[in-house]
């Protein structure tokens, strides 16, 4: 099983420098739809043998919810927006990378210094969980289209999802189904909002929308 | 204290939730306006029934009406009373501009723009009232953060009411910012889960009660990590600099009423999350810890508020530095506890009260010069005279002048940090306070008094001395707020003054 969770985390932090290095827009949706499929099959690995009725269905919801319908909405969004099929970053790709890289190191840093006295194991796992939720961050601030501070975002929720399941956070179904649906409206009001801004602007570069400053 | 029975609170939640809905299915517009003020009625009146006593915590726990709920859902509750009010007159008025003739372009050089449907605003606003009703009432700090970030969504479309590119920057910003901030929150409940579990063994369920019970075996490092991660977050939603850069954008570019809804209600739910929260952290004997964090988020938010009140060109947005002045000065005095604990109570009140009058004066000022240039609309007392005698009126009583109420806990405030030995805060609250009246004086004197300016009066066909219309709806919900800070000012009822009392002692505020 160990194996199997290891092999699971390093692919994540795969889809991380993927997101980070990659120029296509239609490529960084579907890789973090493969983030959302890969956390869907964490918990059979975490909780091992003891995968109940609850996990399950939260498991499948949520891998529904951001691998299937959140990327096919926002690859709607960019379709219709009728924007070029690129990332456009504010800080390049090989930049990018690097800078991952060096955000890895620190997740490895902060992680080792949220060890719990009592409990062994997710070490490794809190380690992917805070280096992808900065590489939403990072993503967010250094993404020029709307889409991709957007898929940001979803990375963002990601990487906390995997925080709370590390510790085994178990907060009571009727929460988690509540926090799945408000990343859903999330995306989606995201999604209608680029739809409104491809509209007005005939593009969605979110460094030109600055008509409101001081 | 008389113990309500819990169906007051799925009548709080469900009222303005069902109808909301209904907005979606009525077609016609007059019936649907209706429905908005009766909802609004109902919560209202619900709200008064919960003073007669309390709600214990129902649903596993999860929700009930304590003191801190109910000074918060009265706010809440009085303000949105008014700005429906407010809001059945400006959508027939918008109804009307946009039937009668194309509509011309602002003089803030916007082109023409069409509005967002009107069912859909007012079942946003309707839908945003449940959301808040549900943040006051929650006491599981997981679904607190599914209400906050509910508060988000249901508000984003009231801002692209108008649809133009400005009110459309401003909705990506507040929902791409607050979501992030949300996003840090969700982060440290987590932590906050962690710390419920790390040594007990068993876990503990994330309700207040709970979590107080048990505060003493929380583990203290992840402790702190999750209030600084939900003071982040929720700061974010409250306006606290340096994360407040959203909310001058969203609130100037918002209708009118959707801004004093932003400001008076939903900051002070924002501010009511990062309460429960501290009081959790006072119980578990690290109140120093979130003192002092308080205390500097409320000072720089005071400090980079002042420095851009002056000279402002843009009235609404200078309201909106004026929220986040405030929001300074609420995180200030919860920070200092003792009297200024009470004071912030006590303050909240006043601020929301206050800001939303102005938001509707400045929504009575847009309608007819439009533009929210401070140098464009001039002459207001002799345009709109009763809109300028409130716009002034609330001027001096958000800069914290007698006799009106923000004096009142302004000074508390102030008093608070000087009996807990700590002149130099009093002294730089001060001089921030002195900054923003300076700031705000310049732009609302010349507003009120000046002449206005040949381009705008030429263009709107203003003649400077004929007074135009002032219907009853803009002129009726500010006058009443307006009149309720005066008194405020001079005389705490006491149930009022009771009730700031057991929230303070609830919130460990003092």
């Amino acid at each position: 099983m160990k194996v199997w969770l290891d092999a699971v985390l390093v692919l994540l932090i795969l889809t991380n420098l993927r997101l980070l290095g990659s120029a296509r827009l239609t490529v960084c949706i579907r890789t973090v739809a493969a983030q959302a499929v890969l956390l869907g099959v964490l918990p059979l690995f975490v909780q091992a043998g003891a995968v109940t009725f609850r996990v399950a269905l939260l498991c499948a919801a949520s891998t529904l919810l951001k691998a299937g319908a959140l990327p096919w909405l926002l690859r709607r969004a960019a379709r219709e927006a009728n924007v070029r099929n690129e990332v456009e970053p504010l800080v390049g790709f090989t930049t990018s990378l690097l800078l991952g890289l060096a955000l890895l190191g620190l997740s490895m840093h902060v992680a080792d210094g949220l060890r719990l006295p009592g409990i062994e194991g997710p070490h490794f796992m809190v380690t992917v969980a805070l280096f992808t939720t900065l590489v939403g961050l990072f993503v967010i601030v250094s993404r020029v289209k709307a889409v991709m501070q957007a898929l940001g975002y979803l990375a963002m929720e990601n990487g906390i999802y995997a925080f709370g399941m590390a510790f085994a956070v178990e907060e009571t179904l009727l929460v988690e189904m509540g926090i799945l649906l408000d990343v859903f409206v999330a995306v989606l009001v995201m999604g209608i909002t680029i739809h409104h801004i491809s509209r007005e602007f005939d593009h969605m570069d979110t460094d030109r929308l600055s008509a409101l400053k001081d | 204290m008389q113990a309500l029975r819990a169906e007051l609170i799925w009548g709080l939640l469900l009222i303005p939730a069902a109808a909301a809905g209904g907005c979606f299915l009525i077609r016609p517009n007059a019936p649907r306006r209706a429905l908005l003020v009766l909802a609004a009625l109902g919560h209202a009146a619900l709200t008064l029934c919960a003073w007669s006593g309390a709600v214990r915590p129902t649903a596993y726990g999860w929700i009930a009406i304590d003191a801190a709920s109910l000074l918060f859902l009265s706010v809440t509750s009085i303000l949105f009373l008014a700005a429906s009010i407010y809001a059945v007159g400006y959508l027939a008025q918008e109804q009307r501009q946009l039937q009668s003739a194309p509509r011309e372009p602002d003089l803030d050089e916007e082109p023409p723009f069409t509005n967002y449907p009107e069912a859909t605003f007012t079942g946003c606003l309707l839908a945003f009232l449940a959301t808040m009703s549900l943040v006051a009432v929650s006491r599981h700090l997981g679904l607190m953060w599914v209400a906050v970030e509910a508060t988000t969504l249901a508000s984003a479309p009231l801002i692209y009411f108008h649809r133009n590119s400005r009110s459309l920057e401003a909705t990506w910003k507040y929902l791409v910012i607050c979501s992030v901030g949300i996003a840090l929150a969700l982060l440290g409940n987590f932590f906050l889960a962690v710390a419920a579990r790390s040594y007990g063994g068993t876990p503990i369920p994330l309700t207040l009660d709970d979590l107080a019970a048990a505060a003493g075996s929380l583990d203290p490092r992840w402790l702190k990590g999750a209030f600084l991660l939900l003071l982040v977050g929720y700061g974010t939603k409250m306006g606290l600099a340096p994360l407040h850069t959203w909310l001058p954008d969203a609130h100037s570019e918002a209708p009118s009423v959707v801004s004093a809804l932003l400001s008076g209600a939903l900051l002070n739910c924002a501010f009511l999350t990062i309460l429960r929260v501290h009081g959790l952290l006072v119980a578990a004997g690290l109140g120093a810890f979130s003192r002092e964090l308080l205390v500097d988020f409320g000072l720089i938010s005071m400090t980079v508020a002042a420095v851009f009140l002056i000279r402002q060109a843009d009235y609404k947005r200078m309201l909106a530095y004026s929220s986040i002045e405030h929001m300074g000065i609420l995180a200030l005095g919860v920070g200092i506890g003792g009297l200024a604990g009470l004071g912030a109570l006590l303050h909240t009140v006043n601020h929301s009260l206050t800001k939303a009058m102005l938001f509707f004066a400045a929504g009575n000022i847009l309608a007819v010069y439009r533009t929210k240039s401070t140098d464009q609309a001039r002459g207001v007392l002799r345009v709109l005279p009763l809109t300028g005698v409130l716009w002034i009126a609330g001027f001096l009583a958000i800069t914290g002048s007698p006799p009106f109420g923000p004096f009142l806990s302004e000074f508390m405030i102030l008093k608070g940090a000087i009996d807990a030995h700590r002149p130099w805060i009093a002294a730089a609250c001060l001089a921030a306070l002195a900054l923003a009246f300076i700031g705000m004086a310049g732009a609302v004197i010349n507003m009120a008094y000046g002449t206005a300016a040949p381009g705008a009066a030429q263009r709107l066909d203003l003649s400077p001395i004929v007074p135009q219309r002032e219907p009853l709806w803009s002129i009726l919900p500010p006058l009443a707020l307006g009149l309720a800070v005066l008194i405020l000012g001079v005389y705490i009822p006491p149930p009022l003054g009771d009730l700031l009392r057991r929230a303070a002692e609830i919130l460990h505020v003092q």
